[in-house]
């Protein structure tokens, strides 16, 4: 039972990191109509932008706090001036571009800081492991556990709570409309767009005390990613937080039980998931 | 014979030539000799880069200290990139092989590619000096006279480790490695001495190569009463694999071990003090006390900007070295084949990891030592420190006939 229970809280904490990466990845999927793929490079900015801030000040809380921002002001760099004009073309000149922009990236991070594996070292504070009814948890894992979930609950108060949130959610909708109901759509566009880097790089620092920074580790977290936001629902916040969970479950309780199955279970879940509901759990039905 | 190919030769040349517009040169290269071309297949992009770039910077060490010029002949250094991956490394094998007309291939570091270029060098009768590889097949059912190993065969680290272990460690021991045939090469090879020496194996997992969360793993690993684990893994896994260990608090209770690239300096800054105390069993050390290596590490580090040469890096020394070796024993003739292959398989020096020599059973190298070693702060950061070593470790060479 405490095995069960600690497993638990190893696919929570690994779901709650794939929901930090995913959110960014559906509301623009759901916005802007844009499959971004180098959305992975966001996450590994932020994993690279939080090692020099921490060498710079020594402080890891500074760098959660600063990477996400200059990860953010790069997306809306790049919204501005290479997504934009792809806005009216097909999906797949979009798809072209962004697959480019992560061998950009990468070569940028490689150039930058070099091609050595790196790693954030874990915060003095959560250094040790502690013990929950019976399981060991690093502590870390369950301050990363606690920062997701309020962060999902921050995301959702201002989705549903607030004005801004309301625009995204019509814009998710339907931009076209949105736009004819006098709201300036390219402004929420890039906002969007930088949110979404920002919260994938400050994923990248969150993840990188427990995993480590190399150039194409923004292309290998991709497909889970991706996974989750087909679980879960374009566009949905609520599926992209429900997706996350439940691949994160997935994941750890396969390597538990089922090793040799272990890189299937996901694609498994996937797959059932589009068989039952093709729009995912949180989806628009299909039009 | 030699009449022919000397007439080919000058085709060659006057063709290179005429591409070249530099007749006169062309000809003084050839009163010289022309260059010896030495192939290198290694990942020079992505995470492997790093041992890619140490192979090749101590070939350049030891091509340098030759003046770039073995028995009057120019040595000439072609590095292809092989991504770690076996369809570029085999695109870039065939390139070398057949348009470069490479004198000596180098390389690979990946197990895969190796594999994939083993027939195409053993039947253009290519010489082939393995230079990190480890697939124990190239020493076993799929060995060739005309390929040689001067790193490893993965069974090599492994096979002393698992006896060391069940005496020096513990007889309860859960072992782990990445889902791949060198995972489970290394794990069988540590199997071998183990399970003899009373060792009892309470657990074994292999989680995918590129796994980043080894959670599930680690918790398993607590709770089946191991009092130690024996690791292989390398790259981003190892630095993955060690930090997290440390988090889950388990490297106080369940001594870590493993095979040596677990620890080797291209993964221990990013592991940083979680790797502490780690013990791993590997035939190098730049801590090494013998003359050759305290040399061998004094001009590394002066010429490559105080870099620490590693395992990669005396592999990249023992390869040209050979090279080096084996050309001035035939004068610099690389047209007989026969006679360079059996130079090569004589050749014996004192290497940084010690006495260096190949196996003629296999042509795979004998560690003179596996080097017990353990993870410290040393002066110059963390570094790993030898304590115990087993000598002359020979690849069982099962299934491999070489003619004599």
């Amino acid at each position: 039972m405490g095995d069960l229970f600690a497993q638990a809280l190893n696919g929570l904490s690994y779901g709650v990191l794939l929901f930090l990466l995913s959110v960014g990845l559906t509301l623009i999927f759901g916005m802007l109509d844009v499959v971004n793929l180098a959305h992975g490079s966001y996450y590994m900015l932020g994993a690279y932008a939080g090692l020099s801030l921490i060498a710079a000040t020594g402080n890891f809380w500074l760098a959660l706090g600063l990477a996400p921002l200059a990860v953010g002001v790069v997306g809306a760099v790049v919204e501005r001036t290479c997504l934009r004009p792809l806005y009216r073309r097909g999906p797949l000149d979009q798809v072209l571009l962004t697959f480019g922009l992560i061998y950009v990236f990468e070569d940028l991070v490689k150039w930058i800081w070099g091609g050595r594996i790196r790693s954030i070292p874990t915060p003095e504070l959560f250094a040790s492991s502690v013990n929950v009814w019976g399981a060991v948890i690093p502590s870390y894992r369950l301050f990363v556990i606690g920062f997701g979930l309020a962060m999902a609950v921050a995301l959702w108060l201002v989705i549903e709570r607030t004005r801004l949130g309301a625009i995204i959610r019509a814009g998710v909708y339907d931009s076209e409309m949105t736009a004819g109901m006098g709201i300036n759509i390219h402004r929420v566009f890039t906002l969007v767009f930088a949110f979404g880097a920002a919260l994938a790089g400050l994923s990248g620092v969150i993840a990188g005390p427990i995993q480590s920074a190399y150039p194409p580790m923004g292309a290998s977290i991709l497909i889970p990613a991706l996974i989750v936001v087909v679980v879960g629902g374009l566009g949905s916040l609520k599926g992209s937080l429900a997706g996350s969970l439940l691949i994160g479950q997935a994941e750890t309780f396969g390597k538990a039980w089922l090793p040799g199955a272990s890189m299937l279970i996901i694609y498994v879940v996937m797959a059932v998931v589009l068989l039952v509901r093709p729009q995912g759990l949180f989806g628009r039905a299909l039009k | 014979m030699a009449q022919l190919t000397r007439r080919k030769f000058l085709g060659g040349a006057s063709a290179i030539a005429a591409g070249a517009a530099a007749g006169p040169w062309v000809l003084r290269a050839h009163a010289q000799g022309a260059p010896i071309k030495i192939g290198l297949v290694l990942p020079y992009s992505g995470v492997y880069a790093v041992l890619g770039e140490s192979i090749t910077q101590a070939m350049e060490l030891v091509f340098a200290r030759e003046n770039w010029t073995v028995a009057g002949r120019k040595i000439e250094m072609i590095k292809e990139d092989d991504e770690m991956q076996p369809p570029v490394g085999i695109r870039k094998t065939e390139k070398l092989i057949e348009s470069d007309k490479v004198d000596i291939l180098t390389g690979p570091v990946h197990s895969g590619i190796l594999m994939g270029m083993r027939d195409k060098v053993h039947n253009s009768k290519t010489i082939l000096i393995v230079s990190n590889a480890g697939a124990d097949a190239i020493s076993r059912e799929r060995c060739s006279k005309w390929i040689f190993r001067t790193s490893f065969s993965n069974w090599q680290p492994n096979q002393p480790m698992g006896g060391w272990v069940a005496k020096n460690v513990s007889k309860d021991v859960f072992i782990m490695a990445p889902n791949y045939q060198a995972g489970k090469d290394q794990l069988g090879a540590f199997k071998e001495t183990f399970v003899p020496a009373g060792g009892k194996l309470v657990g074994e997992d292999y989680p995918k190569l590129g796994e980043t969360d080894y959670a599930p793993y680690l918790t398993k690993v607590r709770q089946s009463g191991a009092k130690a684990v024996y690791a292989f893994f390398s790259g981003t896994d190892a630095v993955n694999f060690v930090k997290q260990y440390d988090q889950f608090g388990l490297k106080q209770s369940i001594k870590l071990t493993g095979a040596g690239f677990l620890t080797e300096p291209d993964v221990l800054p990013a592991q940083g003090r979680s790797a502490l105390g780690v013990i791993t069993g590997h035939f190098y050390t730049p801590l090494l006390e013998n003359p050759t290596n305290v040399a061998f590490v004094r001009d590394f580090r002066a010429k490559f900007g105080g870099k620490m040469p590693d395992g990669f890096a005396c592999q990249g020394y023992d390869t040209a070295e050979t090279i080096v070796r084996a050309l001035k024993a035939v004068g610099g003739n690389t047209q007989d084949k026969e006679k360079l292959v059996a130079a090569i398989e004589a050749t014996a020096f004192e290497s940084p990891r010690g006495p260096f020599r190949f196996d003629p059973k296999t042509h795979n190298v004998i560690q003179p030592f596996i080097y017990i070693r353990e993870v410290k702060e040393v002066a110059g950061g963390l570094n790993n420190v030898p304590f115990d070593k087993v000598a002359d470790v020979r690849d069982p060479g099962t299934g491999c006939t070489l003619p004599a």
